[in-house]
This record gives C-alpha cells, structure tokens and sequence, in this order.
C-alpha cells in the first residue's frame, strides 16, 4: 500500500488558516489502512481543527466526507455537492489522490493534510516498512526477492558495502542490511551462487528518472 | 599550469606493482576550502616516503575540496596522485567525464568507490544519486581503458588509459560474501585492492587466505589498509562510531596502558607492527597508509618499517 502519515497539527493549521469553511476529504483504500486518512482520522482532525481555531478565538466551518479513493474520479465525484459551500479542501489522501482531487475542483485550493512517504507494508501493528519504490523494471528475482532499489540505502547492486554490520545498515542501526537480507535468503534455497553474477548498471529510464511516467492499457480503453 | 607534469606516462604504482615491489601508498584528504597550499604542504611531506598518495573524494560526505583538483596540484608537485572517485554525488555521466578530464590532465590511478552516505556528513540534507555502485564503476573505467568506449559503446578519441583500484573491507558483514565481492570487483576489472584500516589481524588473516585460495591474490595486487592510532580515544572512536571498522578490545587496552603522554607512540609502533605481518603475509602487496590528519608521521612510519627509501619507477 502507499503509506503516509498526517502532518502535524500545527502545520495543518497553518496551511488551512486562510479559509474559514473547510472541507475534509478522507480515503477510503491505502490512507485508511495505514491509519492516517480514514473517516476515524477524518472525524478526530476536524474536531481537533474545529477547537484549535475556537481556542484563538476563529470559527472555523469544517464539513467531513470520506470517499472509497481520491484517486479515482469515479470516487471524488461525491464531493461535488459540498464544494459549491467552501473555500477549501483538505485531503487526507497520498500526493496522487490531493492532485486528482485537485484537477476536478479547479476553483478552489487543495491543500495536503499528509506527508505521503513510501510504498510499504504493515509488518506488524504500528510499524510500516518501505519495499518499493515503484522502478517500473522489478529485479527481486534476481535478488532473493529483496530489493536492493528500495532497502539499501545506497542502491547497490553489487554487494553489501564495507559498512553492513550484524546484520544491519550503518545508516541507521534499526534498518536491516537489504544486502544481508539478500543472502540469507539465497542460502535458504541454494541460490548464493547467482549472487556472484555482475550486476551491470541500470536502466533508469523506467523509474521517476525518466519524467513523470504514464501507463497505458489499450484493453482498457473504451 | 607546470610543464613539470608527464601526460604521457602511465601509472609509476602499476609499474612498482608489476614489478613486484611492496608498494607504499598514503591517503591525503582535501582542505574544506580553496586553499591549494593545504594540499601541497602534506603532499610535501609525503613526497618521496610513498609511491602515490590518495586524495579522498568528499570523505564522510564533508565537502571539501574535488579530488580531481586536489590531485592536479600533487600532479604539479611531482606527486603520483590517486584520483578517488564516489558515486555518491555524480551519476554516470558526470563520472565519465571526470575520468575522461583527470587523464587529460595526467591523472593515471583511480579508486573507485559507493562513498560514505550523506547522512554521516555536514549536509545530510543533501540528495544522493548513487546511479551506478562500485563494481559499475570499476567497469566502467575498464571498459573505457580496454574498449575505448565510454557506458554507451561510443569510441573515445583517446580513451583513459587508468589504474583501477577499489576497496574492500574484510571486517564488514557478512563474511562469507567479502571474497565473492572481492572477487567480482577483480572480475569487473580491479587492478589493485586497497582495504579498511586492518586492526584484527586474524580476520584479516582468514580474509586473505580464502582469497589466496581462489587464487585472487595472484589477479590483483592487494595493499592493506593501516592508520596509526593517536590515542586511546580515537581507539574507542573508530571501535564505535565508525561504520565498517573492527578495533580488538586489547588494542584499546594497549594504548590505555601506555598513557596519555605515550599514546601516540604507541599507536605507530602498533601500525610498524601491523605492517611488518602484512610484509609477511602471501597475498599482500603493499600497504595504505590513512594517517587521518597525521600525514606529517607518514615519513617515520615508512622508515621505520623499513621501507625507504622507495624504489624507482623505470
């Protein structure tokens, strides 16, 4: 899932103090499950909005809606009704469903209540980890299924670096060695010998370093 | 510029190498500034003591002054520099290029490296690039050595004709898989080794034997990493605040008991000690010697362990 977290109150409040009716606009798919951008956070925001401008004595005017995904038109459509009544939107969707949302309702700001930060899994309760970085060409084949893109902090693609230590990065001391990852994993069925294989520099044309990428599904189209 | 400076030579270190030498090489960090005078002043001092000094490239990921230019003011000196190069901060690209001008400008060495990340630097704002890694790199500068043609198969009208170096380090995790990496930097065209500062002498030890018996000590010349100790703390220092390094509880309990005053001497007398088994040991070919801002002892280490005056190049 895309995983983000919500920005803190302060800056919220910052970023929305020009307008006095607001509109916070929920997701219902990755935002929700990872527990920043559901009707829960939706509801607990606009409250904490709500008595935050009251404490400085401003009203502020906030309506709630969340919609099954910002990133659908289909889905953002039911907003319409309620944005003829404000001045702005609040959306607690990643970067792609603010921009979508955005691109519908064109008279009025948008505004991000998130910081969208990786494409991860929930590895166990309260604890989200980044795998992907969506390269557009994936290799975890070669690589144990442990991708070397994402989980090592310098993008080798050769070997761990002369700073792997126990098992973890030198970055950070809570982040596992992808490298290490990586071999164990191979051990486990007998591949550490396709490990010894040169790995020749990447294409990046696929990934973000090609521009803003587009996918097209002729099948698709109607 | 100096008319001093020989563009057509090719590498006097290769040449030690080849012949056989124990070579000697020391690494010389840039000043953070534009002050040139920093860097000819230790490569003064390290002038006729080394067969060719390193310049660091951003090292720690503190900006300082480009090796590329660094190397050209020790070029001027007579100094055989060793250009190191991370792909840290440049993509392939701008990397090329580099090779392509440090050979123009007589540059005949190079270290290839990932480099230390950002976030142990003064800027860990800064974004990285890391397009290719180190082995990429190695065979980049191979390819554009022996094919005359940069990453896109394009023909160089003069292709850089360099001496390619990578490190290693034996103490990093996990074991098993440093002589497998070892082995594919020689694969991807490593002519020489230079490895992490060697405090763990049986690691190394054990490091080197596996790469003596896949026969990789006789593909590429190996010089082991050593930096004299300045004290008790700096010991600790390394033992826990520097990634990739092992330093022995009793080497910290070493330079304790000599004290304060005596610390310093202490640590050279460890790194002769250090150097005289890696003179010993089959599969070493030289040593590098990182005096971290103690370039100035350099000369007395080298004599001391016995090894000057250096020999001449042909």
């Amino acid at each position: 899932m895309i995983v983000a977290e919500q920005k803190p109150l302060a800056e919220i409040k910052g970023i929305v103090a020009p307008y006095q009716r607001l509109l916070v606009l929920g997701c219902g798919t990755c935002t929700k499950t990872c527990f920043a951008g559901g009707e829960d956070e939706v509801a607990t925001l606009a409250s904490a909005l709500r008595l935050a401008f009251k404490k400085d004595g401003k009203t502020i005017k906030v309506q709630e809606l969340t919609v099954e995904r910002q990133c659908e038109d289909e889905f953002i459509k039911q907003a319409a009704p309620l944005v003829g009544g404000i001045d702005a939107v609040l959306s607690l969707a990643c970067g792609a469903g603010v921009q979508m949302v955005a691109s519908r309702f064109r008279k009025i700001p948008v505004l991000p209540g998130l910081n969208t930060t990786f494409i991860g899994v929930l590895e166990k309760q309260g604890l989200f980890i980044e795998k992907c970085l969506g390269c557009g060409n994936c290799v975890l084949d070669d690589f144990a299924g442990v991708c070397p893109t994402t989980r090592c902090s310098k993008k080798l693609f050769n070997g761990p670096c002369g700073g792997s230590k126990n098992g973890k990065c030198e970055v950070n001391p809570e982040t596992e060695c992808a490298w290490q990852l990586i071999i164990d994993r191979a051990k486990e069925f007998g591949q550490l010998d396709k490990l010894k294989a040169y790995s020749p520099p990447r294409d990046w044309r696929t990934s973000h370093a090609g521009g803003p990428r587009k996918l097209v599904r002729e099948d698709h189209i109607v | 510029m100096s008319s001093g400076i020989n563009r057509s030579s090719g590498s006097m270190l290769q040449q030690l190498l080849s012949r056989g030498e124990f070579a000697v090489t020391a690494e010389a960090g840039p000043p953070r500034g534009a002050n040139a005078e920093v860097v000819s002043r230790k490569g003064a001092i390290l002038k006729g003591y080394v067969d060719a000094v390193n310049v660091t490239d951003n090292q720690t990921a503190i900006v300082r002054m480009c090796s590329l230019a660094a190397c050209t003011h020790l070029l001027q000196l007579g100094i055989e520099p060793v250009l190191q190069m991370v792909t840290r901060d440049r993509n392939r690209i701008a990397l090329q290029s580099d090779i392509m001008g440090a050979f123009s400008l007589g540059i005949r060495n190079m270290l290839c490296l990932s480099g230390d990340h950002q976030s142990f630097g003064s800027q860990p704002d800064a974004l990285n690039v890391f397009d290719i890694d180190s082995t990429n790199l190695v065979n980049a500068v191979k390819n554009m050595r022996d094919e005359g043609k940069d990453m896109s198969g394009f023909a160089l009208d003069v292709a850089p004709q360099m001496f390619i170096g990578a490190a290693e380090n034996p103490f990093a995790d996990p074991f098993e898989y440093r002589v497998i990496r070892l082995a594919k930097k020689i694969a991807a065209g490593a002519d020489f080794i230079q490895t992490q500062c060697v405090y763990d002498m049986p690691r190394f030890r054990e490091w080197i034997r596996l790469a003596r018996e896949q026969g990789l000590t006789e593909q590429v010349h190996i010089l082991a990493g050593v930096t004299p100790m300045k004290s008790a703390r700096m010991a600790k220092y390394m033992a826990t605040k520097v990634p990739g390094m092992t330093v022995p509880d009793s080497l910290i309990k070493r330079l304790e008991g000599a004290g304060k005053e005596k610390g310093a001497e202490e640590g050279i007398k460890v790194c002769l000690e250090t150097i005289q088994e890696m003179r010993e040991l089959k599969g070493v070919h030289g040593v590098h010697i990182m005096a971290i801002e103690w370039e100035d002892h350099v000369p007395e280490i080298v004599k001391g362990a016995g090894l000057y005056p250096r020999p001449r190049a042909a």
